[in-house]
């Protein structure tokens, strides 16, 4: 067949079509014979600097090229997860975990010997959900907490004192809604989202027990949602505000006398309003109750499809053990956040007075965090019935017994070998 | 001779090739192996992977159709397609018959209601919840019934009554209004205008008369086409239901059309793509007879007598 016009161009676009599936991969495959390559995600830090500061740190280390990748978007667990089931993922990336499931399909390494010389120095509470069967799956970073931000000149106002148990919360939220002020900020949903299984331990109860049991099978945790339920109804809560609870905007605004906040929201408020705040941890409720202060972390973890198990491994008791000095800049100079080993926290400046120190205080004595067990079915069902109490004014208990059985069925699932 | 025909024959599956190709690869590649693939995942046990081993037969299924809350989320669609499709018929209809009886600045009007047709849903949705149903006393609405005294409603956040509804269902006639009006124009002016002078000699009177009579059976085939398409936009419900009522905790149990459960079982931190892939295989058969029947009953693809 003579070559004609047509058969060319189609045979051109034949070859430009395959010309596109080139092996671009954004991977300098060219030089890895020298030093190893590392991809190391983060998710976006809200605070200005933060993404700098981690390219220094990974610019810093000789072994290896290590890429940092700042994933936007609120969705990066999902992302992550996603990536994980590929081996164009991360090799070294920070997880809101891992979860027990990323450990069990053995996605993700076992980091025990990395930290086993400092493992006693790291915030037991925010490591507890790193372990699983004795080994450690992830190294935490820095601590995350959240509490109630109060407005003293408000209180004084109405004659109110900082709440000390779930009742004294019900009775100062009322007395502090005004015409233009609320009394409380719990999240627009009302609470369900922003205080989850606070409220449970804040009655004395958990989520997972240490030995892998449900922990609010108890008519404690009926009573203390119901209580939820009365903020709701006394119509103390402000709700649909422009911006969610872990914004101080409502709070700073005036919007609402007491809100529910990350500590990230300290140095914004503080700037806002100087010395006219406090913090407090949950208020204890009943006679079997206690404050409760949530913690976690996000902890660094390596990817087990990663090409390069020893290099990430190098790399990230480089960063997250051994250089203390990247581990204090990344959880004070940027963000506000407690540093992940108790020796760091105690040399902390920026901590050791006012309601930083106050925040740091009830996180030691109060803080829980969510069980490695506390898996996303029994989370969901959860979150469902406590929209329930508080909005449709649903029965607490019949609504518990249903996550009860949920959560049951789940750990079933979970203590089986896989 | 036949020779030249052959090779003829042969360059039209050439280029038939050449250009439909492409397309074909596409829809295999992102479409039908995806679509087989959920088949099989959804009979297996597949947390956290896409190459599970481990064969459960219908439990997955079993699993989502117990779920109260799989079942609420399809009552939940059930009832926003029971509204919503009418709804916006109705009004994209009657903005169209208002339009087309313009003498001038019809050009200005019809481009002033298809304007938002161009606006993301997303953009949308976060305009309704922050700055026009936000719950505060200087939200748009609020501010409006500030002026009649009323104390400040939390749209998003109430549910005795379930006042989100009116924020979800807003949002999306104001977004898709405007599209519809503009098929609607288009068939309103594919009408002979003899019919209607014919019917005024017959007596018909102007107005309700000859809307019932003349109008609407001439806008027969547009009114199938309007239908079947907010139907099918309906089961897309997604983009408005998740930026208006998901917070970083989650969603709330109200108002969860299919996807958006969907969306937390599989792709949330469970990442159990075995049950997500099951609830994705049940709406995809539902999906499937709902198309069929309203094929049927429209008579979609029959030639109009």
């Amino acid at each position: 067949m003579p070559i004609n016009r047509r058969g060319l161009l189609t045979a051109g676009a034949s070859m430009a079509l395959l010309a596109g599936c080139g092996s671009n991969t954004g991977r300098n495959e060219g030089s890895s014979a020298r030093i190893p390559h590392l991809s190391h995600w983060y998710h976006q830090y809200g605070e200005p600097g933060t993404e700098k500061a981690v390219h220094r740190y990974a610019e810093a280390y000789r072994k290896a090229d290590v890429r940092v990748q700042w994933r936007p978007g609120g969705n990066y667990d999902q992302q992550t997860a996603a990536a994980l089931l590929t081996a164009s993922g991360p090799d070294v990336f920070e997880v809101n975990g891992p979860t027990l499931d990323q450990i069990r399909g053995g996605q993700v390494l076992d980091l025990t010997d990395l930290i086993k010389d400092v493992q006693g120095d790291f915030n037991q509470a925010v490591l507890a959900p790193k372990i699983h069967e004795g080994r450690v799956w992830g190294i935490p970073q820095v601590i995350d907490t959240q509490l109630l931000y109060y407005r003293k000149s408000l209180l004084d106002a109405a004659g109110v004192r900082p709440p000390a148990t779930l009742d004294e919360l019900v009775d100062a939220a009322r007395r502090l809604t005004g015409k233009k002020t609320k009394g409380l900020f719990l999240g627009n949903d009302g609470g369900g989202g922003a205080l989850a299984g606070t409220p449970l331990y804040a009655a004395g109860l958990s989520l997972i027990t240490p030995d892998g049991k449900v922990g609010f099978d108890d008519p404690a945790a009926a009573r203390a949602l119901a209580k939820l339920r009365q903020l709701y109804t006394d119509k103390s809560l402000l709700l649909g505000a422009p911006s969610d609870w872990a914004d101080p905007a409502a709070f700073i605004q005036g919007l609402t006398a007491m809100q529910w906040s990350g500590l990230w929201a300290l140095p914004q408020i503080k700037k806002a309003l100087g010395d006219d705040f406090g913090v407090l941890p949950f208020p204890a409720d009943g006679p079997g109750g206690r404050p409760a202060v949530p913690v976690g972390a996000y902890a660094a973890a390596i990817s087990s499809r990663s090409g390069n198990h020893t290099a990430a491994r190098d790399y990230v008791r480089w960063l997250w053990v051994e250089r203390t000095d990247f581990q204090t800049d990344f959880a004070l100079s940027y963000g506000f956040h407690i540093p992940a080993r108790t020796s760091l926290a105690a040399k902390a400046d920026k901590l050791k007075d006012g309601p930083a120190a106050d925040a740091v205080r009830f996180t030691s004595q109060h803080g829980y965090a969510q069980p490695l067990l506390w898996t996303d079915a029994g989370r969901l069902a959860y979150q469902d019935a406590l929209s329930r109490i508080i909005k449709d004014g649903a029965d607490p208990e019949s609504q518990l017994k249903a996550v009860v059985r949920r959560t049951r069925a789940e750990l079933d699932r979970v203590g089986k070998k896989p | 001779m036949p020779s030249a025909s052959r090779r003829r024959r042969r360059h039209h599956a050439l280029w038939f090739w050449v250009f439909t190709g492409p397309f074909v690869a596409g829809l295999v590649l992102f479409t039908y192996v995806p679509l087989g693939w959920s088949v099989f995942l959804s009979f297996h046990d597949a947390h956290n992977t896409v190459t599970p081993s481990h064969f459960t037969g219908l439990a997955n299924y079993r699993q989502i159709l117990g779920d109260p809350a799989f079942r609420s989320s399809l009552a939940t669609f059930a009832v926003f397609t029971a509204f919503i499709v009418p709804a916006t018929y109705a009004l994209s209809l009657a903005l169209a018959l208002a339009v087309n009886r313009l003498r001038f600045a019809r050009a200005f009007f019809r481009s002033v209601f298809f304007l938002p047709t161009a606006c993301s849903y997303v953009v949308a949705a976060l305009i309704w919840k922050m700055s026009l149903f936000n719950g505060v006393r200087f939200g748009l609405a609020n501010t409006v019934l500030g002026w009649f005294g009323a104390e400040p409603v939390a749209w998003l956040s109430t549910t005795h009554p379930p006042w989100y509804w009116l924020v979800i269902v807003t949002v999306r006639l104001w977004l898709q209004t405007g599209f519809y009006m503009i098929l609607f124009l288009a068939g309103l002016q594919r009408i002979p205008a003899r019919l209607y002078e014919a019917a005024a000699l017959d007596g018909a009177r102007p107005g309700w008369q000859t809307f019932r009579h003349i109008t609407f059976p001439a806008l027969r085939s547009t009114s199938v086409a309007v239908v079947l398409l907010l139907v099918i936009n309906a089961f897309q419900a997604f983009d408005e239901f998740f930026n208006l009522l998901s917070n970083a905790q989650g969603y709330p149990p109200y108002a969860r059309p299919p996807l958006v459960h969907l969306y937390y079982t599989a792709l949330g931190q469970g990442q159990d793509l075995g049950l997500g892939s099951a609830g994705a295989v049940v709406l995809a058969l539902i999906i499937a007879v709902v198309t069929v029947v309203q094929g049927r009953w429209f008579g979609l693809g029959r030639k109009e007598e």
